[in-house]
């Protein structure tokens, strides 16, 4: 499609922008301590492009001269990453941690975020992915550096800028060499070229394709690019660190999917996906090694921690190992689950995020010891916390049994070559149920259990209950989120 | 000199230095100069390839965009520096060590 008729696609990012100019001008002239307003504008803005995501209905087609694909798979992405945002706006302004410090203009660096990772879901084309992630990138380099006056926020976004600037430079250079073998950076005009090469060039395509798949890994955390991970995670605000966890993890995920399935697999459409055969490299086989790496280390190392935060980031990196289990199956059926797990990631991590923001404030801190006889003394908050919980282990009747489940089924259902993943999957289901449970320990087992009960002021009721609702209703009732995702399941492709 | 050999080898001996510099290096500034050469040996690939391949422009453009991209990256990269180097009178990144790895 050409520039001029891509704008009335284009409705939710024109809608984005609008909202990011208006942070910045609303930022300009209000009094500097009462920053919360740019927030209300933002929130407004963000609704305003969820409204737009939903209205722009149009066949599967390309923005901008083939850079950009419109489709019902970006469009479900863009509503995940929206969700995210407005939820973690609302931590934010309930969020002690920024007190002191201007948020006026962090507002803006989120929304130009959120812009980004729009991009990043609809990236058809070797210099928007780039291009997107980039600008992903440098938005969350600021963000994770916030606190300005706080050393470990400093330290956080210095690793953080060490590490992804390092990372999509090897990514650049792989996506240097696919241009140079195919002539082009186009995804599909590359597919097409990747099957007339001829077999000499394979070693400067698995090369190039291991270089890229460097930059995908550090936006996934998938191991090994996962250093940055557990200090960034720790380091940022916690809202931040919610934030990192869940959305540029979705547009990353949608990002590499499109990638491969568009690029690597030999299909007109998902119904008929299968490996290139003439790509004689084992990508079933490196990418399971990946997610089976992945998941294990996060879980192992997850075990040790003291600090819960750390102890969510690694379990963060556990939950992208889990994800990538179905990416050697390359079926719909996998791309089906991961599109599920994505949504019920959401509602479970932020969650537990969220009740770490609030457990920080009362208690004075992050660690185990801050939770103890925590149950007791704070029910509702003990009782949403387990939910979360269980949710992340996996158990029934939560989101994430339903999330882990459709995940194994995929993996099953490709066939016994892959039965292996599923087989590490169930054991690091196991592992993880140990620190999980800590958690749920400590706030009922250990501590004393005092007289005093504090109930959580109203807005604070509300937003747990808004997560942890959806926590256990779609664990019982997950068949609205399967329909969503079975309309979303559906690629723009050129034959 | 005039063919596409002699950049490809260009492009590779600035990434390999621009690896070697960011794993070697521990002063922050200079671990950024190791990337800024992995960007470049990537643009030189990209024109290159572009001009000997008999390819259209969008090879250029990617270089552009790169460009573009690595200034911002090193404006974000290098305020963040400073601001490590204000609280913790340090730009080595072995000294930022209050989180455990």
């Amino acid at each position: 499609m050409n520039n001029l008729l891509s704008i009335s696609l284009f409705l939710p990012e024109l809608v984005l922008t609008a909202t990011i100019i208006i942070a910045i001008i609303v930022d300009i002239f209000s009094v500097s301590n009462r920053t919360s307003k740019v927030s209300n504008y933002v929130i407004i803005g963000l609704l305003a492009t969820l409204a737009a995501v939903f209205l722009t209905n149009h066949s599967p087609t390309t923005l901008f001269m083939d850079s950009l694909a419109f489709d019902p798979f970006a469009s479900f992405i863009k509503s995940v990453v929206l969700v995210a945002t407005l939820l973690i706006i609302i931590f934010t302004r309930y969020s002690n941690e920024f007190k002191g410090y201007h948020t006026g203009e962090y507002y803006a660096l989120l929304c130009i975020m959120v812009f980004g990772m729009f991009l990043m879901a609809s990236a058809i084309d070797l210099i928007t992915v780039y291009l997107s992630i980039e600008v992903v990138s440098l938005m969350s380099f600021i963000l994770a550096g916030y606190l300005k006056n706080n050393p470990r926020s400093n330290e956080a976004s210095l690793k953080y800028v060490i590490y992804g600037a390092f990372s999509s430079g090897i990514m650049l250079y792989g996506l240097s060499i696919i241009f140079g073998l195919t002539g082009t950076t186009k995804f599909f005009a590359i597919r097409d070229a990747i099957t007339t090469l001829d077999s000499s060039s394979n070693l400067a395509l698995t090369l190039s394709t291991v270089f890229v798949l460097a930059g995908f890994g550090y936006k996934i955390s998938a191991v090994p690019f996962h250093f940055w991970t557990p200090d960034v995670y720790e380091g940022s605000p916690t809202p931040i660190t919610a934030y990192l966890s869940v959305a540029p993890k979705a547009a990353g995920f949608a990002l590499m999917i499109r990638f491969f399935n568009q690029v690597f697999v030999d299909g007109d459409s998902l119904s008929t996906l299968g490996w290139y055969a003439d790509v004689s490299f084992a990508w079933p086989e490196i990418l399971g090694v990946i997610s089976v790496v992945t998941m294990t280390m996060g879980n192992l190392v997850a075990i040790q921690q003291n600090s819960v935060k750390r102890m969510l980031a690694y379990s963060s990196i556990a939950h992208a190992g889990y994800m990538l289990m179905a990416f050697p199956t390359i079926s719909s059926e996998g791309v089906f689950a991961v599109m599920i797990y994505l949504v019920m990631y959401l509602f479970m991590n932020l969650g537990a995020f969220f009740v770490l923001i609030y457990v920080a404030q009362k208690q004075g801190g992050e660690n185990f010891e801050h939770f103890s006889g925590l149950g007791w003394r704070m029910p509702i908050v003990g009782i949403v916390m387990t939910i979360f919980m269980f949710s992340l282990t996996g158990l029934p009747p939560t989101v994430g049994f339903i999330g882990k489940f459709y995940l194994f089924v995929a993996v099953i259902n490709a066939g016994s070559a892959f039965y292996w993943i599923a087989f590490f999957g169930a054991i690091n289901t196991v592992v993880s149920l140990y620190f999980y449970m800590r958690v749920v320990k400590t706030m009922y087992l250990d501590g004393n259990p005092s007289e005093e009960i504090i109930v959580p002021p109203l807005s604070v009721t509300l937003i747990l209950l808004v997560l942890a609702v959806p926590s256990v209703f779609f664990g019982i009732y997950w068949t609205p989120i399967l329909n969503w995702v079975n309309n979303s399941l559906l690629f723009f492709v050129q034959i | 000199m005039d063919n596409l050999q002699t950049y490809l080898y260009i492009s590779a001996i600035l990434f390999s230095l621009g690896l070697y510099g960011v794993i070697t290096r521990r002063n922050g500034i200079a671990v950024l100069m190791g990337v800024e050469l992995i960007l470049n040996s990537a643009n030189i690939n990209f024109v290159a390839f572009a001009r000997f391949g008999g390819m259209n422009f969008s090879g250029q453009v990617f270089a552009l965009f790169v460009i573009i991209m690595a200034a911002a990256e090193a404006a974000v990269a290098l305020a963040i520096i400073i601001n490590v180097f204000n609280n913790l009178d340090t730009v080595n990144i072995d000294d930022a060590r209050e989180l455990k790895l």
